[in-house]
């Protein structure tokens, strides 16, 4: 009874408290801090699910890992401490974006290949063009006959 | 005529890309190798399971290869492994040390009086410190871990006496002689 | 006696499909005109008997009859009645059984709107589609059966559809995707048809143009619901994850981009005709690459079916057979003689290759992507993740060089721009656009390269645009007569164009300027977000027809006004007992509202995530502007009226594809 009263009188003097201080889930000194970590949860793999970061999934193994970043970044670990620790357990599965070496080098670079090679089938083309043909002719007067008819053809219709 | 062999290239890509997918199938995607193998088992500090003032270190796993299980109450696969493993310490002798992860004492005492306890040594684990520093995803897990320490291989998922036979005893024999 | 009957009319469409694939050919191959003939009447017969399946199927849903494993596996007699008929697609057999039915219903409408085409290329285009569904036909008897029956032990009632799935998003997402992969097929038959005959002009072109942009714009549409569903229903807020499942829907939409701009050029032109026909196949491969990718397990996805080794093992023989054979015929078949042509390096020719390369790189990107993991994984080189921050620096760079290339190549000629005039006249809109951007910049405060180029490109594919329509218009008789004298096909070019640009600037602005917060709320608490304060004003209960929800009320108010209240909820579904997130959304125009409940972190508390998305709506918005623009440009006339050149087509391809070359020019 004499409990129940205690807290009662202690919840009272929370309520006003409560209600006003809304906090982030974690909660950071620095707004920076807070994005720097958004960022990171958002960027590492949850090993246990089916494909999600951390950030999003709610399995306890992504709030472990949840709780681990936010331990770090709190103790003054940089991004690249906090993610040598989790890739040290987990390996490298659990980063999104994975690093440049020898093994994801084709990865990067396939964008590079793709457009450059691209280019340069699209150069030979034009060059091609030109060889074959130096003299471009504009429109000859039959041509642009022909293609007035075919514009009146469209009119007619109409 | 060159140009017309640069038109297979779309074919042969086609058959690699193949070849790559096919043996992709069947193959469980979820399955992840720990990342600490050939790494000594983390540091740590863990209170045993029956008795609260003892503090296990990681030197429990020096001088004999053990497998490290992780389990609790919560977890209904460990149920279905728990009567193999009683059999694999009871009839083949292997020394499994237990792992108690995100667990109620009590509970797990109760689970280990009433089916049995197959460990040799349990670890009691309840905020899952341990279990994290492994990279612990789903229990239950179960570590080969040679007689210096360091950790060979990882199972996920429940040890059947097939499991046994064919993934853990070669590895656990292989370490045994070479330690 | 129902369920029997429906595998019992599978197996009928399966033996009209192996006469489809077989008969017509025959007669094309043979010149024998009647049996040429069979191919329209036995498309219908196919079509009839995948569509009594599919019926059948269905009623066994509407009926709960439990008897049927499928059935069994996905409903429940609490699923509301709507679902029923959605839960129809919503496992791994009867999708597979709709996908069947969408190209059963290509085929049929190809047979039915080519009566214009000639008796031979129409056989040889139906016989490809019933090769290919003689294919997914056998898959679904072999190894999908969906009508197989649990006897004599019948559950008494069904293990219910996955809550995920029981949403609007259901039954609208997967017929459109399927539509726009399915409809790919038509574009490929066509091409395999043109290669086997050797005829790939101008005729075929024009041909498969219409057909390949409706499957683009159904896909465009489908892509677009399935992100906003996975926005509003996975309970995070994200709209697209590049998830390996969205990634393989992306494959074939960029592919088949590529494809409906080089048919253009081929049909306009006459050239590049070996890269279209090659586009052509690679665009209905990557579709089935998707197919494969979902069904078979070997990439884990938040979307996948449940994966079965068997299935996938089938599925990819029946890839390796279409893709392998039909990549084959196209080495040996495909021209590699050059048409003399004639093109000056900064024509209209050159701008939509360019812009093919820049898609094509975007394709290999993202089928590298998806892929790369795996590969690594068999070479034995450990397991990666390859996700949304990889593509954010990879990706975006070409979409954004897209849209730069799309606003200069709008004002190009074909065969020939004066490089001096193209820079003139581009010399306004660019500053425009840089005026349009950096006002965007500053609405949205804040300055970072991504935003900047983002929204440039943006600017500039609307602004370079709507230039182009008011030049186009100029016009004696008045503005009016000019914008009224544009052909369909132009304006449905306008509208794809501006609905790339609406798509791009929502991409940009949600993804730089998004706030989120993860903030932890009893009821009664307020949290602020931007200039909203969002109050968690209760908490309650509601029972649903086949759950239970636990839901909140968030006001949210701005300087004091109320502006919406939000009813997130936490509900857990009868039968599967699992807990779903609904996210409590407003929508608008310029702004979405997103608040979810997370875990409970105390007595009363929870993790609430709130969100604010600028201009999210607009993603989608684009996507529809986009299929819109296709739906336009295929209502054009010049796919109505009688082909004139038919006849000469055939031989005298080249000449034609340069008279209307001329006409544009013009």
């Amino acid at each position: 009874m004499l409990m129940g009263r205690i807290l009662f009188a202690v919840w009272v003097l929370l309520l006003p408290l409560a209600a006003s201080a809304t906090s982030e889930v974690y909660p950071f000194d620095t707004a920076a801090d807070q994005e720097r970590f958004r960022t990171l949860i958002s960027e590492l793999r949850c090993p246990k699910c089916q494909n999600q970061n951390i950030a999003d999934s709610n399995a306890p193994i992504a709030k472990d890992m949840r709780d681990e970043v936010y331990r770090m970044l709190r103790q003054g670990a940089t991004n690249q401490q906090v993610t040598d620790a989790l890739v040290g357990r987990f390996g490298e599965f659990v980063l999104y974006k994975p690093g440049f070496d020898e093994r994801t080098a084709l990865l990067w670079a396939t964008p590079l290949i793709a457009v450059l090679g691209g280019v340069l089938v699209v150069i030979g083309i034009v060059i091609r063009g030109r060889r074959r043909d130096p003299s471009e002719s504009s429109l000859s007067d039959a041509e642009r006959r022909r293609a007035e008819q075919l514009l009146e053809d469209r009119d007619d219709g109409a | 005529m060159m140009r017309r062999v640069l038109l297979f290239i779309p074919v042969v890509l086609a058959v690699a890309l193949g070849i790559v997918l096919f043996a992709g199938i069947g193959k469980d995607p979820t399955h992840l190798e720990s990342a600490l193998i050939g790494k000594p088992v983390p540091v740590f500090e863990l209170a045993d399971l029956q008795d609260p003032d003892t503090i296990h270190r990681d030197d429990i796993f020096v001088g004999e290869v053990s497998l490290l299980n992780v389990w609790g109450t919560w977890c209904p696969a460990c149920r279905d492994e728990h009567d193999d493993l009683v059999w694999l310490a009871r009839d083949e002798g292997v020394r499994i040390v237990g792992l108690n992860y995100k667990d109620n004492r009590d509970l797990a005492l109760e689970w280990l009086d009433s089916l049995g306890n197959p460990y040799a040594l349990s670890l009691y684990d309840p905020q899952g410190r341990l279990g994290f520093d492994l990279g612990v995803y789903g229990a239950p897990e179960t570590y080969v871990i040679d007689a210096e320490g360091v950790v060979r291989f990882r199972h996920v998922g429940v040890v059947t006496p097939q499991v046994w036979q064919q993934t853990l005893q070669p590895l656990v024999e292989r370490y045994g002689k070479g330690g | 006696m129902y369920p029997e009957l429906g595998q019992f009319s599978l197996i009928l469409a399966l033996l009209l499909a192996i006469l489809l694939a077989t008969v017509p050919l025959v007669g094309a191959i043979s010149g024998r005109d009647h049996l040429q003939a069979f191919a329209r009447p036995l498309a219908s017969g196919l079509f009839v008997f995948v569509a009594i399946a599919f019926g059948l199927l269905t009623q066994a849903f509407v009926t709960d009859d439990f008897s049927v494993a499928y059935v069994a596996n996905n409903s429940n007699s609490l699923l509301p009645w709507y679902y029923k008929f959605s839960a129809v697609w919503g496992g791994h057999e009867g999708s597979l059984l709709l996908w069947i039915l969408m190209l059963a219903g290509w085929t049929l409408a190809v047979a039915v709107f080519s009566r214009r085409l000639p008796s031979v290329m129409i056989a040889q285009v139906l016989a490809v589609m019933g090769m290919v569904t003689v294919g997914f036909l056998l898959f679904i008897l072999i190894t999908s059966n969906p009508f197989e029956r649990l006897l004599p032990n019948v559950p008494a009632d069904g293990a219910d559809l996955n809550p995920l799935l029981q949403d609007f998003g259901l039954i609208v997402h997967p017929p459109m995707l399927y539509m726009g992969y399915v409809g790919f097929s038509v574009a490929f038959a066509f091409a395999i048809a043109a290669l086997i005959n050797g005829r790939l002009d101008a005729a075929w072109a024009r041909w498969s143009r219409p057909w390949t942009t409706v499957a683009w714009s159904f896909l465009t549409v489908g892509i677009a619901l399935g992100s906003w569903w996975a926005y509003y229903e996975l309970g995070w807020g994200g709209w697209w994850f590049w998830d390996p499942v969205e990634n393989a829907s992306l494959l074939p939409w960029l592919a088949g981009t590529a494809l409906v701009h080089s048919l253009a050029v081929t049909e306009k032109r006459g050239v590049f005709k070996s890269w279209t026909v090659l586009l052509a196949i690679v665009t209905f491969a990557l579709s089935l690459l998707g197919t494969f990718l979902v069904r078979s397990g070997v990439l884990t996805s938040v979307h996948a079916f449940a994966s079965d080794p068997t299935r996938g093992a089938f599925l990819l023989g029946l890839l390796a057979i279409t893709i392998v054979s039909s990549l084959t015929l196209y080495a040996f078949r495909a021209p590699v003689v050059h048409t003399r042509t004639r093109y000056g390096s900064l024509s209209r020719e050159i701008f939509l290759l360019l812009n093919n390369v820049l898609l094509v790189a975007a394709t290999l990107l993202v089928l590298v992507g998806t892929l790369y993991p795996l590969v690594l994984d068999y070479l034995g080189a450990g397991r990666l993740s390859i996700g949304e921050p990889f593509y954010n620096l990879t990706f975006s760079p070409l979409a954004i060089a897209v849209g730069l290339m799309l606003g200069a190549g709008i004002f190009s000629r074909w065969k020939r721009t004066d490089g001096g005039w193209l820079g003139r006249r581009l010399l306004w809109p660019a500053a425009f656009s840089l005026v349009l951007s950096c006002a965007g910049l500053l609405v949205y405060g804040g300055f970072t390269p991504w935003a900047f180029a983002g929204l440039l490109a943006a600017a500039w594919v609307t602004v370079t645009t709507l230039l182009d329509l008011w030049d186009k218009s100029g016009s004696r008789h008045g503005r009016w007569h000019g914008l009224k004298r544009q052909s369909r096909s132009y304006y449905g070019m306008v509208l794809g164009h501006l609905g790339v640009a609406m798509t791009m600037a929502g991409a940009t602005v949600v993804s730089n300027y998004g706030v989120e917060r993860d903030v932890r709320m009893s009821p009664g608490d307020s949290a602020e977000i931007g200039n909203l304060q969002v109050t968690f004003s209760e908490l309650g209960q509601r029972q649903g027809a086949n759950f239970v929800a636990q839901y909140g009320r968030f006001d949210i108010s701005r300087d004091g006004r109320l502006i919406a209240t939000l009813y997130p909820e936490k509900r857990q579904y009868h039968v599967q007992r699992n807990v779903m997130t609904e996210a409590g959304i407003d929508a608008g125009l310029t702004r979405d509202i997103f608040v979810a409940l997370g875990e409970r972190v105390g007595d009363d508390a929870w993790a609430v995530r709130i969100q604010y998305k600028p201009l999210i709506r607009w993603l989608w918005l684009g996507a529809l502007f986009m299929a819109g623009g296709g739906a336009l440009a295929i209502a054009d006339r010049r796919y109505r009226i009688k082909v004139r050149s038919e006849q000469p087509a055939t031989g005298d391809s080249r000449s034609r594809g340069q008279d209307e070359g001329v006409a544009e020019a013009l």
